[in-house]
Formats: C-alpha cells, sequence, structure tokens
C-alpha cells in the first residue's frame, strides 16, 4: 500500500463511492444525463485540462467543463444515470474529492439577482453615456445660440433613450422602495426611486411642453452611478459565497447500513433511523452516534472536542457524528440521526448565538434611517415655500424640490461603504482571506479583544515529537520504521522527527493498542502503555500523548508529543499587543499543557479546560464589561463561542461548520493573516467615515444651492459625478497603504 | 445641424450594438468562470 506516502495533513475522508451519485443526475433529453459536481482540490488551470481530458476519454460522455471560479464540474453523458459514479471515480483517481452540487442546499437565488444587476447596470450605463453626450450638446448648443427646434429634438432623443432605460435599470431599486413601503417603513431606495421618477416624468412634462430644461441625464446618471454601488456590493460577497456553499457541498455524505437480509446498502443521512446497524470503513468520517457493536478502532474527534490526538473506542463505547475512524472498521448501533446527533445540538446552539448575532445594524443603515426623513422634509419644504412665498409656478416649484432630492441623492452615500468594502475584500482575498459577512469589516475595526483557541489555531493541530535528550537515535529509528505501517497521527509524527528508514515488513496493526513486529528474539512493540506492558505508575501524563517502544532486552523508550504553536503566533500576539490589543486564550486543553503554550507565544491571560458552554459564557462576561471580542477558533465545538463573540476567525482547515460561523476565514499556515484582517478593518473603516464626511460636505453645498434653484442640470451633473469620484478616490488608497504595512508584519 | 438627423441614429446604432453584444456574451455564459477563462488559452489541445 501506499498509505506512507500520503501527505500528512491530507485528511482522511470518507470513501467517494459511498456517495449516491445517481441520486442527484438530471435526464435531459435524447437519453443525455448531466450532472453537477463540486470537486476540492482544483487550484489552477493544469488541474482543469486534466479533469477535464481525463473525462473526454471515457466512452458516452458528451461535455465534461470545469469552472475554475467555483470549482464546479459539469458533466453530460450518453446513458444511464448510474454511470455517475463510474465518472466520479475517474475524478476521485486523479486525485481530486467530487462531491454532489445540490442546488437546493446553496443561494441560486442570489446568483440571479447579481446577474440581472449586471445587466441594468450595462443598460443604464448605455443610456447614461448617450444621454449625457445629447445633454452636452443642449448646454454647448444654449451658449452659443441653437435654434428651438434643435434643442426640441435632441430632448425627445433623450426622452426616448432615458425613459425605457429607467424603467427597465430602476427595477432593482423600485421592488425594494414598493416592498419597504408595503412593510409600513422606508428605507434608502425611496428618495432614490421617488427622485428618479420624479425627474424623469417632470422632464417628460417639460419636453412634451417645449420647455428649457431636462434631468434625463441626471436621472438615468443617477441610477449608474448606485447600480455600480449595488453591484460591486453584491459581488464583494459573491466569492466568498461561493467557497461556502462548496463546504456545504462537500458535507454531504451517505451511510451505510445493513438492511434485514443483513445486506450492506448505502443510504442518505436523513434516512437513517436509531436501531439501525451502520458499518464505518478506515478513513470515514461516522455521520451518525451511535455506540460501537464490533470493532476497535482510533477515532478522530478533532470536529467534536477541537482536539487533535485520537481516543482509541472498542465495543460498548459511543461515537459521534463528525468524528473520523481512523484504524479499522466499526460496526456501530445507531442511537442518533439527523437532527438528533450531537452534532446537529452544536450546530442549533451556534444558530441561535448567530441570530443574536444578525441584530447588529451597520453604520450605511444607520446613516440611512437618519437621512430618509430629512431629504423628503427637505424637498418637501423647498417645494412649499417656492409655491406659498416665493409666488413661484407649481412645475417651477415641483423642478427645484426634484432638484433637492437629486443633488442630496445618496451617490456618495451609496459608494462610500460599497467601494471600500470591494477594495478591502479583494485585498484579503488575493492573501487568502475570505470575508463572509457583510457588516465584518465594520465589526472588526472596533474589537479591542483577541481571543485565541489553542488546539489547530495557536498551535498547528498536529502533533510534533518533543526532543528528549534521552532519546537515542537506534531507538528511534526502529520506531519509524515500525510507525511507517500506521496513519495514526502520532505514528505520523514520529516519522517526521526521524531520519528517514526503510519500512519495516510485517508490522501488525493492533488498532487502538499499537503496532507489533514479530523477530527472532521476541516481539517489538509501539504503542500505549498497556501495549508495551508498562505500568501506569509514577506517570507524568500531563506532559501530553506519547508512544512506547519495547524491545527485547532493552528498558522501554518513551516518546512524547507535543502540538506546536504555529511559526509566526508569537509574533502576532506581540504584533497584536503593538496595537493595545487585549490578547487571551481559551482552550478545552488540561491546565499543563494551556500553559506551556500560553508561555511559548506571550499570552498572560488563558484559561483551561473550559468546553463549549463555558467558552460562550466567558465571551459574555467581555461582552458585560464593555469589551468587543474578536474569538479566533477552529474545533467545531467552538462553532457557538464564534457565533457569540462580536466577530470571529476561523483558520481554512478548520471544520466545515465552524468556517460557517465565522465572519472571516483565512488560509495557510501562518497567524499573520489575523493581523493583516484587523488592520485591513481599521483602515477600511477610517476610509468609510472619511467618505462620509466627504458626502456631506458635498451635501452641505449644494443643498443650499439647491434650495435657492440655482442647481441646474449641468450642475447637478457635475456635482453628482464629482462627489462619486472623490469618494471612489479616496477608497482606492486603501489597496494602496495596505501592501506596505503587510511587510511590516512579516519581516518583524 | 441636419447632421445631426443622421450621426445620432449612427451613434445609438453602435451603442445598442455595444450593449446587446455584453448582454448576449453575459446571457452565453462567457463571464461565469474569468479565472478559466484566462488559462484555458494555455492548454494543449489533443482533440484534434
Amino acid at each position: 500500500m501506499t498509505v506512507a506516502a500520503a501527505p500528512d495533513d491530507t485528511p482522511l475522508d470518507a470513501d467517494p463511492s459511498a456517495i449516491d451519485f445517481a441520486r442527484f443526475v438530471k435526464s435531459g433529453d435524447e437519453g443525455v444525463s448531466s450532472l453537477t459536481l463540486v470537486v476540492d482540490g482544483i487550484h489552477c488551470g493544469a488541474c482543469v485540462a486534466r479533469i477535464e481530458r481525463a473525462l473526454g476519454r471515457v466512452a458516452g460522455v458528451v461535455s465534461a467543463r470545469v469552472n475554475l471560479t467555483t470549482r464546479r464540474l459539469h458533466l453530460a453523458w450518453r446513458g444511464d444515470p448510474s454511470r455517475a459514479a463510474e465518472l466520479a471515480a475517474v475524478v476521485t483517481r486523479l486525485g481530486f474529492r467530487p462531491a454532489p452540487y445540490d442546488p437546493g442546499r446553496v443561494d441560486a437565488a442570489a446568483e440571479r439577482r447579481e446577474r440581472d444587476l449586471l445587466r441594468a447596470l450595462a443598460v443604464a450605463g448605455f443610456a447614461a453615456g448617450n444621454v449625457m453626450l445629447l445633454s452636452v450638446s443642449v448646454w454647448a448648443g444654449d451658449a452659443s445660440g441653437m435654434g428651438v427646434a434643435t434643442r426640441e429634438l435632441l430632448h425627445w432623443v433623450s426622452a426616448l433613450i432615458a425613459l425605457p432605460a429607467i424603467v427597465y435599470a430602476g427595477r432593482p431599486f423600485f421592488h425594494s422602495a414598493l416592498a419597504a413601503l408595503k412593510g409600513g417603513h422606508a428605507n434608502m431606495d425611496l428618495p432614490i426611486s421617488l427622485a428618479v421618477t420624479l425627474a424623469a416624468g417632470m422632464s417628460l412634462y417639460q419636453t412634451i411642453g417645449g420647455g428649457g430644461d431636462t434631468y434625463f441625464d441626471s436621472a438615468i446618471t443617477l441610477l449608474f452611478f448606485l447600480l455600480i454601488g449595488r453591484y460591486l456590493d453584491s459581488r464583494a460577497r459573491g466569492k466568498a459565497r461561493a467557497a461556502a456553499e462548496h463546504l456545504l457541498a462537500l458535507g454531504a455524505r451517505a451511510v451505510t447500513v445493513l438492511d434485514g437480509d443483513g445486506v450492506a446498502v448505502t443510504i442518505a443521512p436523513e434516512a437513517v433511523i436509531p436501531g439501525m446497524t451502520a458499518l464505518v470503513t478506515v478513513g470515514e468520517r461516522i455521520a451518525v452516534d451511535g455506540r460501537v457493536v464490533d470493532g476497535v478502532s482510533d477515532v478522530d474527534g478533532g470536529l467534536i472536542t477541537g482536539e487533535s490526538v485520537p481516543v482509541a473506542v472498542g465495543p460498548g463505547e459511543q461515537v459521534f457524528a463528525g468524528t473520523l475512524n481512523l484504524t479499522a472498521p466499526l460496526r456501530l448501533e445507531v442511537t442518533a440521526a439527523g437532527e438528533d446527533t450531537l452534532l446537529a445540538e452544536i450546530v442549533a446552539l451556534m444558530e441561535a448565538a448567530e441570530q443574536g448575532r444578525a441584530r447588529y445594524v451597520d453604520l450605511a443603515s444607520r446613516i440611512a434611517r437618519l437621512y430618509v426623513p430629512v431629504v423628503h422634509a427637505l424637498a418637501t419644504v423647498t417645494f412649499l415655500g417656492w409655491l406659498l412665498f416665493m409666488d413661484a409656478s407649481w412645475q417651477g416649484a415641483l423642478i427645484t424640490a426634484i432638484a433637492v432630492l437629486i443633488v442630496t441623492c445618496p451617490c456618495a452615500l451609496a459608494l462610500a461603504v460599497p467601494v471600500v468594502q470591494v477594495i478591502a475584500g479583494g485585498r484579503l482575498f488575493r492573501a487568502g482571506i475570505l470575508l463572509k459577512s457583510a457588516t465584518a469589516l465594520e465589526r472588526l475595526a472596533a474589537v479591542d479583544t483577541v481571543v485565541f483557541d489553542k488546539t489547530g489555531t495557536l498551535t498547528e493541530g498536529v502533533p510534533a515529537l518533543l526532543p528528549t535528550d534521552t532519546l537515542d537515535d537506534d531507538a528511534l529509528a526502529l520506531a519509524a520504521s515500525l510507525a511507517a505501517a500506521s496513519r495514526h497521527p502520532l505514528a505520523r509524527a514520529l516519522i517526521r522527527a526521524a531520519p528517514p528508514v526503510a519500512a519495516a515488513e510485517r508490522v501488525r496493526e493492533e488498532p487502538g493498542q499499537g503496532l507489533e513486529l514479530a523477530t527472532g528474539r521476541g516481539p517489538i512493540r509501539l504503542g500505549n502503555r498497556r501495549w508495551c506492558g508498562v505500568s501506569d505508575q509514577g506517570d507524568d501524563g500531563g506532559d501530553g500523548p506519547e508512544l512506547l517502544l519495547a524491545r527485547p532486552g532493552h528498558d522501554p523508550v518513551r516518546f512524547v508529543f507535543r502540538d506546536r504553536p504555529r511559526a509566526d503566533a508569537a509574533l502576532v500576539v506581540a504584533a497584536l499587543k503593538a496595537r493595545g490589543l487585549r490578547v487571551g486564550l481559551l482552550s478545552g486543553d488540561r491546565a499543563g499543557v494551556v500553559a506551556a503554550v500560553a508561555a511559548a507565544v506571550g499570552i498572560e491571560s488563558w484559561h483551561a479546560e473550559h468546553g463549549p458552554a463555558e467558552k460562550c459564557a466567558r465571551l459574555a462576561e467581555l461582552a458585560a464589561t464593555g469589551r468587543r471580542v474578536v474569538m479566533i477558533d477552529d474545533g467545531l465545538n467552538d462553532a457557538p463561542a464564534l457565533a457569540a463573540a462580536a466577530a470571529s476567525m476561523s483558520p481554512a482547515a478548520a471544520a466545515d461548520i465552524s468556517q460557517t460561523a465565522a465572519d472571516v476565514v483565512f488560509q495557510g499556515r501562518r497567524l499573520a493573516p489575523v493581523v493583516e484582517t484587523l488592520d485591513t478593518a481599521r483602515r477600511a473603516d477610517r476610509l468609510v467615515k472619511q467618505n462620509f464626511g466627504l458626502a456631506l460636505v458635498y451635501n452641505a453645498i449644494t443643498v443650499p444651492l439647491a434650495i435657492a434653484g440655482l442647481v441646474t442640470p449641468l450642475i447637478a451633473a457635475v456635482a453628482m459625478s464629482a462627489s462619486s469620484l472623490a469618494v471612489t478616490g479616496n477608497a482606492l488608497r486603501l489597496g494602496r497603504r495596505r501592501r506596505r504595512s503587510n511587510e511590516r508584519v512579516v519581516h518583524q | 445641424m441636419s447632421g445631426l438627423l443622421y450621426l445620432i441614429p449612427i451613434a445609438l446604432f453602435l451603442g445598442l450594438l455595444g450593449l446587446g453584444a455584453f448582454l448576449w456574451a453575459l446571457r452565453t455564459g462567457q463571464y461565469e468562470d474569468l479565472d478559466g477563462a484566462a488559462s484555458r488559452i494555455l492548454f494543449d489541445d489533443d482533440d484534434d
């Protein structure tokens, strides 16, 4: 077997043949079946080419196309839907992990909305360009004595372009404003819709009457700018959304159970009922809670407990859904499935905490709440003022009021946040950091306390051999040659620490116990204390996981392992402290281990032996004292804690569900993205506030002019474009400044 | 000013052509996979 050649950090995951692909196949015309798969492990164009070529050679395949952006594979073939498994196996053999893409589980509506926005943006852009061209002609003509007939012609052409475009491109705003009105409240889209419709209607009236000024250009340009903001906003989260969908799809796994006749069948997790007998192969993630009926194995509970060292299980012992079976097949009596598993309970706990956070109202919405009534009041006062006190005609008063609505319209306001967010999100994305929540940057900017989890977050989550002076090289080499036969994480760690050795042959593995090699002089054993016949007395077991090597004629040798802190953990903690943040450590591990890690990375405030509920309580305590905490964590059991904190981050190697709960997911083996993200959030926050300031200054200048009736269509167009450009330009500074600070963190 | 009578329709027609091309590209999925499109040009085509 080539087990030893497998990369150490590749999770041993479910055998893809256990997934029922045929269930997801769509049958089309002329006997063509199609299937969309989410494929894990696609990184570049070369992967795409390999997959497409391999599938293209399979007889009957009509098309195989990989989307590199979404990492989805679309397959179509002639023939039976049941060939799906065979085709998926082709992908698996290339070293990728396919999973069925279930559109029911993902937000297809968001994708459609985004495309609608882009279409509206294109139409608005076309119309705005052409109408502006005609308007410039009118303004130029006004100055140089253009004939009335020519001006009317230009107005009519403008109307012909602008009106259909406004009806089409304005839909996102009209729908939203109508929905808000029906719900009995006002949103930002209401003054926008009002300004655009009134301006277009009034301009049409002027055109028909052959009158002077029209505002077609303002109305359509306004829509164009606002749509840019709207589209960027939606786009900013598109990539993160695609990544989250990817994870969800990979979470779908099938369960193998014995039916009445004792035959193994594969069924969907939803169909499992307690009392059934489930089979779990080596390397498979257990999908149900159950009691072991037969088999002895090691189970990696990292997803549930957050701890990386596997636990031995035997008949009668309880295992949980989400844990990974490592060394031997198990037969389970199912005690709970689906919604009743411990896993589902944890998810429910997390969702409850999440809802608490959903109440957070971002700055833009708070401003909008204030802004809408003010704008409406200003426009109304202007209209009435001109009508009653200035003896203006109702058309003249209405035009002035519309001018107020147009210049106050939130071009700068609508661009202020999305542009900054898109640039921040784009920069972070390129650094391997995914922003998942719309308000994450804002909440992260306000953070004053950073709380880390230990295993897998502050540490690498992979045990490493602790060097001791009593270790001799012969023993290490011998132990490594035995260990080569096992996939146990401690065995892998031993091999990493030893110089390369040939794997010993005929090594027998006793699941949950250890390894044995029979020699002429007696057996050589590598494993736990009991396996090696060493008593537990004089135990300093607080030192972490261990392996013993027993040889005939020698004293047993002890190998102690420890989970190493990430390479830059101490640096990152120091960098966080330098920024005036308080740093803490919350762990479910024993006090001795936690204290050692805390000392190694320089954290003074730590708490050990905290379960999920205690972590939540500790975070609530901190929040009660006015602290804003960002929780950085990877274990599934900590998902509730992630949701309970003001903001949260998760390494990408974390459990799927933690990634779902976290605001920010970062990739790579380093912790530096934490500093990076917090820095970017703070700068983005500053820029957003500056942009709001700019918008305010702009309004302070233009609103009095508009009320005084001095804003002509030309002034409105110039002011609107200038303020939008100023805001966008200011946001662009974020990209430039970040790169330098990045270098500072790395080279410190 | 009579030049406007044919220049404006020409300008609008060209603009509409561009808009139509963009909407067509959008509908036929040309924007679905920008990352993939960038690397597809490098594939060795062994289908021929």
